[in-house]
């Protein structure tokens, strides 16, 4: 028997619209904001010098020199002067780019995949596996973020390692929990209901029909976690707990020139800048991300 | 309400237990012999043995988590390896100081950032709001350690009117509520303030923003009602949800002041956990972090109820 007559005809069904065409728009209102595109140059030129860092310095960021320490801004060779230990410190800047961002930007990553996987997980089972994993998560919550990641890494000993450790630690509850909460508001929808009913593993729906739902608002509250992430994880190298000497990164060196407030004020002030333009470019980057998307936060 | 509160508190306790677990695993995970610090390099194994069993090491996990617990709901928190004091001395100490510290903090955050806030949500999209949004933005993401150098470089080092560091006068231990100390509070309240201000500034905005929208609104100045009435009326729905904020605020700073503490050499528990961290004073890490996440947990507990005995929109679920 042809069924095909039962068919409703072509133009009865609604278009659909498909993901890439949301996400191309929300690519193009983020080309035309002026602001995003500012931001997102500077994150575009610290992210150079974080790849090609070695390659671009003009000059040596890790030879010191007694005879050269504490030179002022626009010293003849030294144009940003140089440190406590008479190492140039704009060659130090640029290459602090790689350390200070990889910090930064990797615990976030890491609370992505996992944070993102647990509160899914937890919000697409429910019952008594949501219980577990959410009250877990809530007790990293009754520590304030900048005490647990000084509390773990702490205990753990100074080192890079360490560092990220705790800082993922410190995101994953709090991805998890944004991602329990979009999941669970999914699970329930009928096109779930059908998939169920047309007998696909559980696994199966979460990758072909939730994934789709919940990344977009994981991965505008992730963006905003960056910025976050970089002040903690430059702020542990700045107590002495991250990074340790002589690598540059910017937490790192602001801690070494606190040493040089009263002789080079402006100096010593310098790696603390680098941070601060960098988690702000984030912040508003994050901030106008999530304004495109139209994601009420 | 009574039934209400308890409640509320019954439903922390698993949170409280999670909490101290985790301030147990801190001593756990931390690598090395714990005993190291307090054992001379050339001891006995028989001295170990002893010191072993003494601080209840040669016991089973579980049972050390207990006793840990035990003794401290007990107010005994141990004793700190570095000065040999009991822990919960030195905590309570310094707690007074980052508590001082931490409300004048919000004190400030709150009046800049309900300023902040309001000018925003009242004149949306105008140049006013973008200010008021930069300023926020900068509150949130500028690194507060660095912060704190430039308040020195500026108002101590450059032009020398308050302190650097400190938590008073040299040689003077006890705080007094007069200007030679507290002038030693005013560059780090500032500097812990900007957080605060940028966080309160955006709630702030978001909330009236939110109830201008807000059919009575129409409704009220159809009526006829005055700019000054209407602006009771925003307060009285902004208010719950600032206060809120305004209270968390405190808890978070309490427990994230310690760079801010360790830059101005604030003797509160943020400068408490620097030395007991590059001590390796174990029990002193312990004790302090989970004193300052109790309070943490109580504030939080704080605010919940008190919100929902101001706030009749919230139900009491």
């Amino acid at each position: 028997m042809n069924l095909s007559i039962l068919r409703p005809a072509a133009p009865v069904i609604a278009p659909i619209e498909s993901s890439p065409g949301y996400w191309s728009e929300v690519f193009g209102r983020v080309r035309r904001d002026p602001v995003a595109l500012a931001v997102g140059t500077i994150i575009l030129v610290l992210l150079i010098l974080a790849v090609f860092g070695p390659w671009l310095v003009p000059g040596d960021a890790f030879t010191t020199s007694m005879f050269k320490r504490l030179k002022p801004i626009g010293t003849e060779g030294f144009p940003l002067g140089t440190d406590e230990l008479g190492r140039d410190l704009l060659s130090r800047l640029m290459l602090g780019a790689r350390l200070s961002l990889f910090m930064g930007i990797t615990p976030v990553i890491f609370a992505f995949f996992i944070g993102g996987a647990i509160g899914v997980i937890a919000g697409y089972f429910g019952g008594w596996l949501n219980s577990l994993i959410m009250r877990t998560v809530d007790v990293f919550y009754a520590f304030p973020s900048v005490l647990l990641a000084i509390a773990f890494s702490g205990a753990l000993g100074a080192g890079v390692n360490n560092a990220l450790l705790s800082l993922t630690l410190v995101f994953v509850p709090q991805v998890a929990r944004i991602a329990e909460s979009v999941t669970t508001q999914v699970r329930n929808r009928d096109y779930i209901e059908a998939a169920r009913a047309s007998g696909a593993g559980s696994f199966t729906i979460i990758r072909t029909q939730v994934l789709g739902n919940v990344l977009g608002p994981i991965f505008v509250f992730t963006t905003g976690l960056i910025s976050v992430s970089m002040i903690l994880a430059s702020g542990l190298s700045f107590l002495g707990l991250g990074v340790t000497p002589p690598e540059p990164e910017w937490g790192l060196m602001l801690n070494t020139l606190r040493t040089a407030i009263y002789t080079q004020p402006l100096v010593s002030a310098l790696p603390g800048a680098m941070i601060f333009i960098t988690s702000i470019s984030f912040n508003v980057l994050a901030d106008r991300l999530r304004a495109a998307m139209a994601i009420r936060s | 309400m009574l039934s209400y509160i308890l409640r509320r508190i019954l439903l922390a306790t698993p949170i409280l237990l999670g909490v101290a677990l985790v301030c147990f695993m801190l001593v756990q995970m931390a690598p090395g012999d714990p005993l190291v610090s307090v054992m001379p390099p050339d001891a006995s194994e028989a001295l170990r043995e002893q010191l072993v069993k003494a601080y209840g090491f040669d016991k089973p996990l579980p049972v050390q988590f207990g006793l840990w617990i035990w003794h401290a709901l007990q107010g005994d928190l141990g004793t700190s390896i570095a000065s040999g004091r009991p822990v919960a001395t030195e905590v309570m100490g310094a707690v007074s100081y980052s508590l001082r510290l931490a409300l004048l903090a919000t004190l400030i955050g709150f009046v800049l950032g309900s300023l902040f806030g309001f000018v925003g949500g009242y004149f949306q999209d105008s140049w006013l709001d973008r200010v008021a949004s930069a300023i926020s933005a900068v509150g949130v993401s500028v690194p507060h350690y660095w912060l704190g150098m430039l308040m020195v470089i500026i108002f101590s080092s450059q032009l020398g009117w308050l302190p650097a560091t400190g938590g008073g006068p040299m040689g003077q231990s006890a705080w007094a509520w007069d200007w030679a100390h507290f002038q030693f509070m005013i560059l780090p309240a500032i500097t812990l303030s900007v957080i605060p201000t940028g966080i309160i500034a955006r709630t702030v905005r978001a909330q009236v923003a939110e109830t201008l929208s807000q059919e009575f609104i129409i409704g009220l100045r159809a009526k006829g009602l005055g700019e000054w009435g209407l602006f009771r009326h925003v307060v009285k729905n902004a208010a719950p949800t600032a206060m809120a904020v305004m209270g968390l605020q405190i808890g978070y700073l309490m427990g994230g002041s310690i760079l801010v503490e360790t830059v101005f050499a604030w003797p509160g528990t943020g400068l408490l956990l620097n030395s007991a961290i590059f001590q390796r004073d174990l029990p002193l890490l312990q004790g302090t972090i989970w004193v300052l996440a109790l309070f943490f947990v109580a504030l939080n507990l704080l605010v919940d109820i008190l919100q929902t005995l101001l706030d009749p929109r919230i139900k009491r679920g």
